[in-house]
């Protein structure tokens, strides 16, 4: 397919003006979703439902990152769905258990964290000794960590959401930065201002969700990696020509290993983090299919499944055009049904783009 | 002074198969030879022995008049014997510094404690190479898959002269490039030769073989059967010693009839 | 890679049927009854619609493709006949003719998901993961407006008998009577033999089996996986093949959701979405290579049965069926990996 492509497209690179365009089309159709649905949504163009999206899209924002990874070695890793859901329920299980025998509410909380981190670098681990030792397809092993996933977790929640964690993980996880009342004037971090009531909590003006900076930090440390490192340019170099990697001397196997325990990790960090947005442990439900979503922004953010290309900030803008898609459809009154049509038609989009100009990224 | 590399008796079977059969040859450094030979004749396999692919059933192999042992390719590698394979082992979604650097990528510090690719110094030394060797690659940004085929090979081989390769094995350089290319990569080698460095050609470019080897090496059937100087051969009998002299009279001997 | 020699060469190409028949002696000696005419009808009813899926999935992994819509068609095919099924009975048609007709329109709408997906990789060279990721989410779409996400539950009555029915009845002592239950005394049993839908599916799956294995289509199939660019140059006109393959998988799948219909008398759009990778995964525990040229029809229906027994047999032991997707994960991995190991075992066309 590369051949195809360089016959006919070599030696005529496309206008600057086409070539920016197309390079980040999903970025500027973002751009196009916001203005559009700032008429047509209500109270959509209000600093409150934008902050509200990038808060809810955190677990996918760090799935569609995890996926990046993995994607740009040309694999895939259809497992991180459920080892969200794994990572939720052994941190939730466990911290209920340790609470419950009175260790401290930060103490359990904390090992819990581990737990679930642990639980989740496992199927990493599983997932990425199969494809880089026995060369199973990621497709199958990643398919089959998921179905392992999928069973201990059930066996660890019995199907039931966790419930009676230690108090404050909801008080951190939807936490933000800074509160401000309008009409007295008090503000304060972190927490509502004295001498605002309980029930005046609506008139509050918030800014900046905490899981906003926990993105933040993330996207900043991911990109870096993918940049700047050697290991970022491994990543790419394996998925351009696993033959040249190995015959540059770069341990394939060792990489190839870590990269899907980084995106096991990432996938169970955003358990946590769903854990902490709703004070429940959450198995995944089946017909969720995060991790298809994941792929999905992925590829609309300028990826291939063939491997080789892929940034970060690309699959954030990904993530964040299916985001505001359905926001905006949800707030305009149009039937959410729709949002499987557009979500379809947007990837098909994304991929005749990148066959059309395959030099662009 | 002898040989650069040297290898003397070597034998490799498979299983039943003899690919190889006591074969001797040696290059000197600054010079050129081509290996020469039908399918099957056991010259790839013979390049595969000294690039540690395989490793010999029996025979030495001598490299700057040191016996060596050569069980993998990293130990060719370390050594210095580069092999540019007909595919060129490149990443095609990454740029001609990537590429050279591949695998030893440089660092540098920023902000002094964080490790990062130090692009500008890979760009800059790649840049130094390619004018070395004379060769043009108009954008040094661009990615592999946008340079012809004659350039990437170009970049092939730079990566194994900026990595002080001693010993090149080239496995049909020229096969599947156009006329000016293969002029281009000729250049290249010749150039190569006025840096000190052996080369082994394999090619089925008579027109190439000639214009590059100084000495040819013909194999058939897993054995050296001749051994020429070029200026003192040409391409007739060297034919007829590739396909076996026995063949040629034969056809030769056949009468046309009105 | 020298050959395994003898006995481990054996049981290795028979793994998985002699997984199945451990699964099945396991189960039988722990549940008893298992092996029971009901139970094992019971397995071969539930198993229909995920066969027929997995024989639709066969055809296209064996041309090195995958089809993520398969599933939602399914869902889709079974909502569009039971609505149509519903809409013609209200307007006075006899139900027989309302689901004649239903079906028959279904099964013409139900090509065109397959026509998009084969157009997308074939002319548009889509990588077949995304063509059908989207496909099967416009699908789902398209078919949740429709029920404004409920079930669709007006369907004649007829369906249930058909869906539900058997081939051969019989009444111990009274004799046997064909395609509809005989009126009976209270206290006589009817034994139901050969459920419709089973044989209905047996057939179809039969005849893509001859066409897989013995067609010049099917040869062509098989070329276009082991080697595209051999199979162009050998004349195949392989944009029009591909096409067809995913046209053909979308019928199969649009017919797996009529039967599912039939057997609930309800149409559900999300009634195949736990079926999506349950397809791929019996296709590839049947011994099908996901990058293409390799896999049978028939061994596709074992990768089912062996998926469907284990199902049944966990449920009938009691044990949490969520205990069956660490099994499924774990024989996946074992059947890749015994082709890694086993390489000579590969089948290509049995």
């Amino acid at each position: 397919m590369g051949d195809r492509a360089l016959a006919t497209n070599r030696g005529r690179a496309p206008a600057p003006v086409v070539s920016v365009l197309g390079r980040n089309w999903a970025f500027f159709f973002l751009l196009l979703t916001l203005v559009v649905f700032s008429f047509t949504g209500k109270n959509f163009f209000a600093l409150n439902n934008f902050q509200n999206i990038v808060h809810l899209a955190t677990t996918s924002l760090l799935l569609a990152c995890a996926e990046t990874f993995v994607i740009i070695t040309g694999g895939i890793d259809l497992s991180i769905g459920f080892v969200l859901g794994l990572s939720a329920v052994s941190a939730s299980s466990t911290m209920q258990v340790l609470y419950a025998a009175h260790w401290s509410a930060a103490a359990s909380i904390l090992v819990g964290i581990g737990v679930g981190l642990v639980s989740a670098l496992a199927c990493g681990l599983a997932a990425g000794v199969l494809v880089s030792r026995y060369r199973v397809p990621p497709f199958i092993a990643t398919l089959g960590t998921q179905g392992i996933a999928i069973g201990v977790t059930y066996h660890i929640c019995g199907g039931f959401p966790v419930w009676y964690l230690p108090p404050g993980l909801t008080d951190i996880g939807n936490a933000y930065l800074l509160y401000i009342h309008p009409a007295s004037g008090a503000w304060s971090f972190f927490s509502r201002p004295a001498g605002v009531a309980a029930n005046q909590i609506k008139e509050l003006v918030r800014v900046f969700p905490l899981s906003f900076f926990l993105i933040i930090v993330f996207l900043i440390l991911l990109w870096h990696l993918l940049k700047n490192t050697k290991f970022g340019q491994h990543t790419y170099a394996i998925g351009g020509s696993m033959d040249a990697s190995v015959r540059a001397g770069i341990n394939t196997r060792r990489h190839l290993t870590l990269i899907y325990v980084l995106s096991a990790f990432l996938a169970g960090v955003a358990g946590i983090v769903d854990l902490f947005q709703t004070g429940t442990g959450n198995f995944t439900t089946f017909g969720a299919q995060l991790e298809l979503f994941a792929i999905a922004a992925v590829i609309i953010g300028g990826a291939s499944l063939m491997g080789g290309k892929g940034r970060v900030l690309a699959s954030v803008v990904g993530v964040l055009l299916l985001k505001v898609l359905e926001n905006g459809l949800n707030l305009s009154g149009v039937e959410p049904f729709y949002r499987y049509i557009a979500v379809g038609l947007i990837l098909i989009v994304a991929v005749v783009i990148d066959q059309l100009f395959p030099d662009l990224f | 002074m002898g040989y650069l590399l040297e290898v003397r008796n070597i034998t490799k079977r498979f299983g039943g198969l003899v690919a190889v059969n006591n074969v001797s040859m040696g290059v000197n450094t600054g010079e050129v030879v081509g290996l020469l030979g039908d399918n099957g004749a056991g010259k790839s396999t013979l390049i595969k022995v000294i690039s540690g692919v395989y490793p010999a059933d029996e025979g030495t192999i001598l490299f700057q008049g040191n016996e060596v042992h050569i069980a993998s390719p990293m130990d060719a590698l370390a050594m210095g014997i580069e092999t540019i394979y007909q595919d060129l082992a490149l990443a095609e979604n990454l740029n001609t510094p990537s590429n050279i650097f591949l695998g030893r990528e440089k660092m540098r510090k920023v902000l002094g404690f964080l490790n990062v690719l130090d692009h500008e110094y890979m760009q800059a030394e790649s840049r130094k190479i390619l004018e070395k060797l004379d060769i043009l690659i108009p954008s040094l940004r661009n990615r592999i898959r946008a340079l012809s085929g004659g350039q990437r090979q170009a970049v092939a081989i730079s990566r194994s002269i900026y990595w002080d390769a001693k010993f090149l094995i080239m496995d049909e350089p020229t096969a599947a490039l156009g006329v000016a290319e293969q002029k281009k990569v000729i250049d290249t080698i010749n150039r190569l030769k006025s840096h000190g460095i052996g080369i082994v050609v394999i090619s089925h470019q008579m027109h190439d073989v000639f214009q590059v080897a100084d000495r040819l090496i013909i194999m058939r059937r897993g054995e050296k059967v001749a051994e020429r100087i070029t200026r003192e051969t040409n391409a007739d009998e060297v034919v007829s010693l590739i396909v076996g002299a026995e063949t040629v009279l034969q056809n030769r001997g056949r009468a046309v009839t009105p | 890679m020298t050959r395994r020699a003898g006995f481990t060469s054996f049981i290795g190409q028979r793994w998985a049927v002699m997984f199945l028949v451990i699964e099945l002696i396991f189960f039988s000696s722990l549940a008893g009854g298992f092996f029971a005419l009901n139970g094992v009808q019971i397995v071969l009813f539930y198993s229909t619609t995920l066969a027929l899926l997995a024989t639709a999935e066969t055809f296209v992994i064996v041309t090195g493709g995958i089809d993520l819509s398969v599933g939602f068609v399914m869902g889709f095919a079974s909502v569009v006949s039971a609505k149509l099924s519903g809409a013609f009975t209200d307007r006075g048609l006899p139900p027989d003719v309302a689901l004649l007709l239903a079906i028959l329109i279904t099964l013409a709408i139900g090509l065109l998901p397959g026509l998009v997906n084969g157009l997308l990789v074939a002319r548009l060279k889509v990588p077949p993961f995304l063509a059908t990721f989207a496909v099967q989410g416009i699908t789902y779409g398209i078919s949740l407006l429709l029920t404004q996400g409920s079930a669709a539950v007006n369907v004649p009555n007829l369906a249930n008998v058909i869906g539900n029915g058997y081939l051969l009845y019989l009444v111990p002592g009274h004799g046997i009577s064909f395609l509809a239950a005989p009126p009976v005394e209270p206290g006589h049993t009817v034994i139901g033999i050969l459920p419709t839908m089973v044989v209905v599916t047996v057939l179809f799956i039969a005849v893509c089996a001859f066409l897989l294995k013995r067609t010049k289509f099917g040869r062509h199939t098989y070329a276009i996986g082991g080697n595209i660019d051999a199979a162009v140059r050998a004349g195949i006109n392989v944009n029009r093949h591909l096409v067809v393959i995913y046209v053909l998988s979308s019928f199969l799948a649009t017919l797996s959701g009529i039967i599912y219909m039939l057997e609930y008398v309800t149409g559900k759009s999300d009634a195949g979405s736990s079926f999506m990778l349950d397809s791929v995964v019996a296709v590839v525990i049947g011994g099908a290579s996901l990058f293409g040229g390799v896999g049978t029809v028939w061994r596709s229906i074992l990768g089912v049965l062996i998926l469907s027994v284990l199902e049944m047999g966990l449920k009938i032991m009691g044990v949490q069926t969520f205990d069956k997707y660490i099994a499924v994960g774990v024989i996946l991995i074992f059947a890749v990996l015994i082709d890694q190991f086993f390489p000579e075992l590969i089948h290509k066309e049995d």
